[in-house]
């Protein structure tokens, strides 16, 4: 049976992994490869880089930062931040990437998922979908969480599988390093649209919450910064937990 | 010294870092002259079948493969490598794959396809790839596409909606459906035992 996967996220800037509360108020965490490889250890089922700083020099040291951890950890490596072109996918497979998660570029130009799933498969693109909620209604956001591309979420997830996109990676701006839970509708909602995994991002705050996105959200995967880094909650302290609720766990 | 071939699509890359991780050499074959010396052969696996044999076709390296295959020699097929072993895919009708084990390929009925992360192999018999692993192990997966029967030797299956194939095997030509250069500890065990003993 296939597993829920536990994916930890490190957020990279200029070399250094930050976390934020609702994608600001960025604190250090810690060196990339040092967190990865206690990840790696602790029993993650894949990472994901994503570079915030997204200047030329941050996106240079992603690259330097995925170059390293590939030589050492051997599970799926995710990267992305500020990928805006064919060019900038490639460059980060070749570093060591297995997928590149995209997001302002794709809102841009939805026709770069559908030329870069071509090109690389669909297997390594995915599509991160920051979402706020705006009255009633879902809206994905594009730059870091910070303009409102007055897109509704849920439509924009159906058309970017249908461009090709492999999995979604779903962050709740509300709930970003806020600890009070996943947004659990938001994932239903998704989840149930899709026939793609769905990675649940956003929220997590205790144990019970995780299972929660996964129980009564569906999400295939679920993302994790801020308790890891901080060291509120372990990955063996996630998979026992989820294992002993009967979710099915590597 | 282990070959991988390059075929312009699959992630060769790391494949090649796990090997060296594990203290064996390797180097990518582009074209027939970089074999000098390559005793053990390995087609990584990412894009389409149809690309796949397409490109090996354009860079005069399909006849090698194919050549190695009939003479059965060390050959590890990953992914769409192992996939490339059978005699086609629902994926590319149009082409023909090597046929040197045999079965087809079909497109997995689900409802999430492509089957992605990691699942359970049980190994349905002993042999030295899977030396030293208990009666099963996990894999990381990702494939729209999988053999569902097949008349060689089948050493493990693996379920999504439906058993699948997960490794085959024809005299010293071995299949992965899963990337053991992906797949943590386990994965760079069973490339070892591959490696060294297989």
């Amino acid at each position: 049976m296939l597993t829920v996967r536990i994916i930890p996220c490190l957020d990279v800037d200029e070399g250094r992994v930050v976390k934020g509360v609702k994608f600001k108020d960025l604190q250090i965490a810690g060196d990339p490869v040092e967190l990865a490889e206690r990840y790696y250890k602790e029993g993650a089922d894949e990472l994901t880089f994503l570079d915030v700083g997204a200047t030329y020099k941050s996106r240079k040291t992603l690259i330097e930062v995925v170059k390293e951890i590939s030589k050492r950890i051997f599970i799926p490596l995710t990267a992305g931040g500020g990928i805006r072109s064919i060019e900038d996918i490639r460059e980060l497979l070749l570093a060591g990437a297995d997928k590149v998660s995209i997001c302002t570029a794709a809102i841009q130009n939805p026709n770069l998922i559908k030329e870069a799933a071509e090109i690389f498969g669909s297997q390594c693109i995915v599509l991160s979908l920051d979402v706020a909620r705006v009255g009633n209604n879902y809206h994905a956001f594009s730059h870091g969480g910070r303009v409102d591309a007055n897109l509704d979420a849920i439509k924009w997830a159906v058309d970017a599988e249908v461009l090709g996109a492999g999995e979604i990676l779903l962050n709740s701006i509300d709930r970003d390093g806020t600890g009070s839970g996943y947004d659990i509708g938001l994932l239903r909602r998704v989840g149930e649209t899709v026939k793609i995994p769905v990675i649940a991002s956003g929220g997590a705050g205790n144990l019970e919450q995780i299972f929660e996105a996964i129980g009564q959200g569906g999400a295939d995967a679920v993302l994790l910064a801020s308790r890891l880094h901080f060291g509120e909650m372990t990955i063996s302290e996630i998979k026992t937990y989820l294992k002993n609720k009967g979710v099915s766990i590597r | 010294m282990i070959g991988i071939v390059d075929y312009k699509a699959g992630n060769l890359n790391s494949v090649m870092k796990a090997f060296k991780f594990l203290g064996l050499e390797s180097q990518i074959i582009s074209s027939v002259e970089d074999s000098h010396g390559v005793d053990k052969l390995v087609i990584p696996g990412v894009g389409s079948f149809g690309a796949a044999i397409n490109n090996l076709k354009k860079q005069r390296l399909y006849e090698f493969v194919l050549d190695w295959l009939k003479a059965d020699r060390p050959f590890l097929g990953v992914c769409l490598g192992f996939q490339l072993l059978f005699e086609g895919s629902e994926e590319s009708v149009e082409v023909s794959g090597f046929s040197v084990v045999e079965g087809k390929c079909s497109r997995i009925r689900g409802r999430k396809v492509p089957h992605i992360g990691w699942n359970k192999v049980r190994f349905v018999i002993k042999d030295p790839i899977v030396d030293s692993f208990n009666e099963e192990e996990y894999f990381y997966f990702v494939h729209s596409y999988a053999v569902l029967q097949t008349s060689s030797t089948v050493v493990g299956t693996t379920d999504y909606e439906q058993e699948f194939v997960s490794i085959v095997r024809s005299g010293n030509i071995y299949g992965v459906q899963f990337h053991p250069e992906k797949s943590g500890e386990a994965g760079l065990r069973l490339l070892y035992n591959w490696g060294t003993r297989c």
